[in-house]
């Protein structure tokens, strides 16, 4: 029976840490690229499950395109945003890339709480797939196999692209060192583009997944945004492999913890190993830089 | 150039207090009584953390958590234990000074944009507990009824006399934040500012001044937090969350991080609109957010930051350089 339990809990940490891990390598590819840690990006994954929830209720668009419409139109409007707001201050004091990024959350949030808009109130995402899959009594929704194996599989597609492909190689060169990616000719405007929209797309496609095993509100973004810039610093602020392994390492201390000290503290747990962690791992479990 | 504490820059700060003092004679309007001492609650708050981004360049994200220690600390001591206000309130001031000393040891060892970032995340743990340590800090339902305090035959609760407590708490926080920017301590944060490599071959220890600003700045959160909970009488948790360290912090970039007017400039204009904007509630940001990014990236000096400006403009019409150490 404690088995079941463990095999059970360790498949909703899979779960969860699939959508952690598109959210957090979107904000650790920008780091990479722009060192700047882009507080926005909460914004764009709550603004990502509006979309598809638009899409899907108002459109009346069929799941999966509502979720290829979403990841577009944050693609897009990553890349705007990159171009409006970031690219003016990139000769600017860190701090102030920062700052900025936290003014472009803030309006997200406060244009998604107008009533004529959505409003404060919590939303329900249709799921595509109703239905329990159950087998040797461990249960598992088709939402989180979905999730699961949606994850895996752009997790997939995103390390070829980096690896295999002249344009992902431009990303993990900038990464690097960005003056030395400027002397061999990359155009590292447009490369910064492209990571924005790269971005912008995983946290819509994240949010997308995850919705309608959770509610949609305008707040859903800060709490992303927390724990997923603790999974950054967990494995390594512009570390594409540390992204991941925080994810997950973040899922399971959450779950089991939550399993532990109870679900109303589970949020609390994810900051406390981070805490340890940093205490004892200062530069987090990863170095640096894909 | 360092600003130095002398009659002449210290002039027009005392006709300011002056003429601050002589406020209540003049109306009884109870009204925009609350909004000044408001006012200079979150000024108070805004020294705070104007210390350490405006003078060492350190963004901490985790400034209202202080600020609702000192207050709370200050509403479960008199409301609870029966505590006077005038021992609760340095308590909660020493609290937060060591829980930020605490903070520091372990979020400076991160490097760069890690400590901003892991302050946010203490924030939110901050607003966390104090939302669910339910026979503490009465959890959701917050702590109702504190008391205004007493000296004496002078009840703060009524009249003008918390303006007065207020006003003369800022004096102080003003006087003592001059006292620090012109100091060989002040210097050395400057100078980490600009770069810590530098200072460090310098002979800064880089590690220990970090410390000591974040106790400095923290403990000016709870002083204020302190303040607030008298004057409100009610604490929740929504106070000490991250959205309200981003409104202080909007008040320091209106006003102009870094300067000793910006706080008191930025935060009176930005609460006055604030007040305004009240009607629409939640939608605050609506404005708000579009305005924390025009300012850093048009007027990243502040309005404080715009005068200093036109002043070296005036005196030196060939120099049009932007004078980087913006002081007194």
């Amino acid at each position: 029976m404690t088995a079941t339990l463990f095999f059970q809990q360790l498949l909703n940490a899979l779960a969860l840490g699939g959508v952690y891990s598109l959210v957090a390598l979107g904000l650790t590819l920008v780091y990479g690229v722009m060192r700047i840690p882009n507080f926005a990006h909460g914004g764009l994954y709550m603004l990502g499950a509006y979309v598809s929830y638009a899409a899907l209720t108002r459109l009346g668009l069929p799941y999966v395109l509502a979720l290829g419409l979403s990841g577009v139109a944050l693609a897009l409007l990553a890349a705007v945003l990159e171009r409006v707001v970031f690219h003016p201050l990139r000769n600017a004091p860190h701090v102030h890339s920062m700052i900025a990024a936290i003014g472009v959350l803030f309006f997200i949030e406060a244009v998604i709480r107008l009533p004529f808009v959505f409003g404060s109130d919590f939303l329900q995402l249709p799921s595509p797939l109703a239905g329990v899959l159950s087998f040797g009594g461990i249960t598992i929704t088709s939402q989180r196999l979905l999730i699961i194996v949606t994850s895996l599989a752009i997790m997939g597609a995103l390390y070829f692209f980096l690896k295999r492909t002249l344009t992902g190689t431009t990303i993990e060169a900038m990464a690097q060192n960005r003056e030395g990616a400027r002397l061999m000719g990359i155009n590292v405007s447009r490369v910064a583009m492209l990571t924005f929209g790269i971005s912008g797309a995983l946290a819509a496609i994240a949010s997308t997944l995850y919705a309608p095993t959770a509610l949609i509100s305008p707040s859903m973004g800060e709490v992303m945004n927390l724990k997923v810039f603790a999974i950054i610093i967990l494995g390594g602020m512009g570390s594409v492999p540390g992204a991941v392994v925080g994810a997950f390492l973040l899922a399971l201390a959450e779950v089991f913890g939550g399993v532990i000290v109870g679900a109303d503290f589970a949020d609390v747990v994810g900051f406390a190993a981070l805490v340890l962690v940093l205490a004892i791992r200062p530069q987090g479990l990863f170095r640096s830089g894909a | 150039m360092t600003p130095q504490i002398n009659f002449r820059t210290a002039l027009p700060w005392l006709a300011v207090f002056v003429l601050a003092a002589l406020v209540p004679l003049f109306t009884h309007n109870r009204y925009f009584l609350d909004v000044a001492v408001n006012i200079m609650i979150w000024t108070i708050t805004a020294y705070g953390l104007n210390v350490m981004l405006g003078y060492a360049g350190i963004l901490q994200l985790a400034h209202a958590g202080f600020f609702g220690i000192g207050a709370y600390t200050v509403g479960i001591l008199t409301l609870k234990l029966g505590w006077s206000f005038w021992l609760a309130w340095p308590l909660g001031v020493a609290l937060c000074a060591v829980l930020g000393l605490l903070l520091g040891l372990v979020a400076f060892r991160t490097r760069g944009d890690s400590f901003a970032i892991f302050t946010l995340g203490v924030g939110v743990i901050i607003t966390q507990i104090i939302n669910k340590w339910n026979s503490l800090t009465g959890g959701n339902d917050g702590l109702n009824g504190i008391q205004a305090p007493k000296l004496g035959s002078i009840d703060f609760g009524r009249g003008s006399a918390f303006f007065y407590l207020a006003l003369i708490t800022l004096g102080v926080v003003v006087f003592l934040v001059a006292r620090v920017r012109s100091s060989m301590f002040g210097r050395s944060l400057i100078a980490l500012q600009g770069s810590e490599d530098l200072a460090r071959t310098l002979g800064i220890n880089v590690y220990t001044h970090k410390l000591r600003v974040m106790m400095l700045s923290t403990a000016l959160a709870g002083l204020a937090g302190g303040l607030y909970a008298v004057y409100i009488g009610f604490m929740g948790a929504a106070i000490t969350g991250p959205a309200q360290t981003f409104t202080v912090l909007l008040y320091l970039l209106v006003g102009g991080v870094g300067t000793l007017s910006g706080p008191l400039i930025g935060t009176a204009l930005m609460f006055f609109l604030g007040e305004q904007l009240k009607n629409v509630g939640d939608y605050q940001f609506i404005v708000f957010g579009p305005l924390l990014i025009l300012m850093v990236m048009f007027a990243p000096g502040g309005i404080a930051g715009l005068w200093q400006r036109r002043m070296f403009a005036r005196r030196s019409p060939a120099t049009t350089q932007e004078v980087p150490d913006a002081g007194i």
